[in-house]
């Protein structure tokens, strides 16, 4: 796997049309580290994940991987190092599990056809999947094409991985085991962005858990810190509300 | 004479039948096949820039579009022929010689680039915006998400619509019989009105008929087959191929002959 590399976002802005989303937000993660993103919908959460890997481009502010801007960078060329996981899993529903993995291998990371499904077949045996490679996504369960969403991101063997409130479209008994998975992850030294509406999961593995309301993040801290002792009365009223 | 005898020697004279079927065979059948499945892969592939053109992000790619659907959708087919097929005449003359043929099918292709552009806008347009940004974000270039994943989705849902516009050019390709064709370029129905004129019975241009039926009522119930498949969906079979490996322009899922 490459070596995972730190995140910073500082001060990013961006408004749709008059809608400011997202207000001068400032994130930090280690190398190697966890950061979960919590708040209520509309706060903006997704809208910054889609900032890091610029699949909208911040009005203002800045982008670090490794303490150097991505924002003068190649777009493409970009995303290739950013792995990210969506909510609603966005496989390709026209091909077999293993091709919406070796794909993109073959099409931008120009692997053959042997090595890259190989390499997809290494990633599925990883999510536990081995045995779905021929399968159309539509066969599989919510939970099933989720871990496929994970291994087709991670294939790409990317720096950082972003995760939108992966599990939210899953039935109950199918969140355990992607959330498994995505510990599983963090522990092995991903930098990792998770917005999520999972506290258990923010609380348990997450270095750093940073709460968005309104477009800004209005507390950040340890998960210790902000589940026991939150400063902000916003977020206590958040954490009393979904805790 | 019996009139109802009359009219029945009218359209099902045997004879007459029988004297125009080998030419019907011959020659008829294979130019509106080459008419019609010609005109179908340059109108497809026309309809392929159109639509992507279409649903662009610049108006300058947008609006020659638009204008370009709404003038070849709007105006009646007949009028479209004669105007490329006579208006275009001289020109043709000095590249091709004298042969309607080429402008005929430039003109078919023309009309059918605006309803297939049409078509495939929509079909784009109904894969969900995620689908795109899914590509995207694992570092596919936009024209190559289209290409690799949006295209072969929006492609599938819009057979039906493709196969019912093919069945529009094999009637259509009728019309070019207004440009002048020589004896061996005559198409179904120019052969049947040809015999039709020459002896006063219909019977030929009855003939014509059932040959076009007996090309556009199979298609159609191809349509409704499609329409079934896609409704239900299909077993998964594991080793289909997954895209269709388009090359950009054209080959809209096997019509290749």
């Amino acid at each position: 796997m490459s070596e995972s590399v730190s995140l910073s976002l500082r001060d990013v802005h961006l408004a749709f049309g008059h809608h400011r989303v997202l207000r001068g937000v400032d994130l930090d993660v280690a190398q190697g580290a966890t950061a979960c993103v919590i708040g209520p919908s509309g706060s903006g959460k997704s809208t910054l994940l889609r900032t890091v890997n610029r699949l909208l481009e911040p009005d203002r502010g800045d982008v670090l991987l490794d303490g150097r801007s991505v924002l003068g960078d190649d777009p493409d060329a970009l995303r290739q190092r950013i792995g990210m996981v969506f909510q609603q899993f966005n496989l390709f529903p026209h091909m077999s599990v293993l091709r919406n993995i070796t794909l993109a291998l073959r099409r931008i990371r120009k692997l053959g056809e042997d090595e890259a499904a190989a390499l997809a077949r290494e990633h599925l045996d990883r999510v536990g999947l081995a045995a779905k490679a021929d399968a159309r996504p539509a066969h599989l369960s919510g939970g099933q094409q989720q871990r496929v969403a994970i291994a087709r991101a991670l294939a790409m063997q990317p720096q950082v991985m972003l995760f939108d409130e992966a599990t939210s479209a899953l039935d109950p008994e199918l969140v355990k085991g992607v959330l498994a998975l995505m510990a599983d992850l963090s522990s092995q030294g991903m930098t990792m962005v998770v917005v999520t509406h999972e506290m258990g999961f923010a609380r348990e593995v997450a270095d750093t858990v940073a709460f968005m309301d309104a477009g800004v993040v209005l507390e950040a801290g340890e998960p210790a810190a902000i589940f026991e002792s939150a400063q902000h009365p916003r977020l206590r009223r958040f954490l009393s509300q979904v805790l | 004479m019996d009139p109802l005898r009359t009219l029945w020697e009218t359209f099902f004279d045997w004879e007459s039948m029988r004297e125009a079927l080998p030419e019907m065979l011959t020659v008829g059948l294979p130019n509106t096949l080459i008419l019609a499945v010609t005109a179908a892969l340059l109108g497809s592939a026309l309809g392929i820039v159109l639509a992507v053109a279409g649903i662009s992000r610049t108006r300058w790619l947008r609006w020659p579009a638009r204008v370009w659907t709404d003038v070849f959708r709007g105006l009646p087919a007949a009028a479209t022929i004669l105007l490329i097929g006579v208006g275009l005449a001289p020109l043709g003359m000095q590249v091709w010689g004298p042969n309607p043929y080429p402008l005929g099918i430039l003109a078919l292709s023309l009309i059918a680039s605006a309803y297939i552009g049409e078509i495939f806008r929509s079909g784009i347009q109904s894969v969900e915006a995620t689908q795109l940004e899914a590509a995207r974000a694992l570092g596919f270039t936009w024209g190559e998400a289209m290409r690799r994943v949006i295209i072969p989705q929006g492609i599938r849902r819009i057979l039906p619509a493709w196969v019912n516009q093919l069945i529009a050019l094999i009637k259509d390709s009728s019309l070019v019989y207004f440009l002048g064709l020589l004896a061996s370029q005559r198409e179904l129905f120019r052969i049947g009105q040809d015999y039709a004129a020459n002896t006063g019975n219909q019977s030929a241009l009855l003939l014509a008929g059932l040959f076009y039926l007996a090309l556009t009522v199979p298609l159609t119930h191809v349509v409704n087959w499609i329409d079934r498949r896609l409704r239900h969906g299909r077993p998964a079979t594991g080793d289909d191929p997954d895209d269709l490996d388009l090359a950009l322009p054209g080959a809209a899922g096997g019509n290749q002959r």
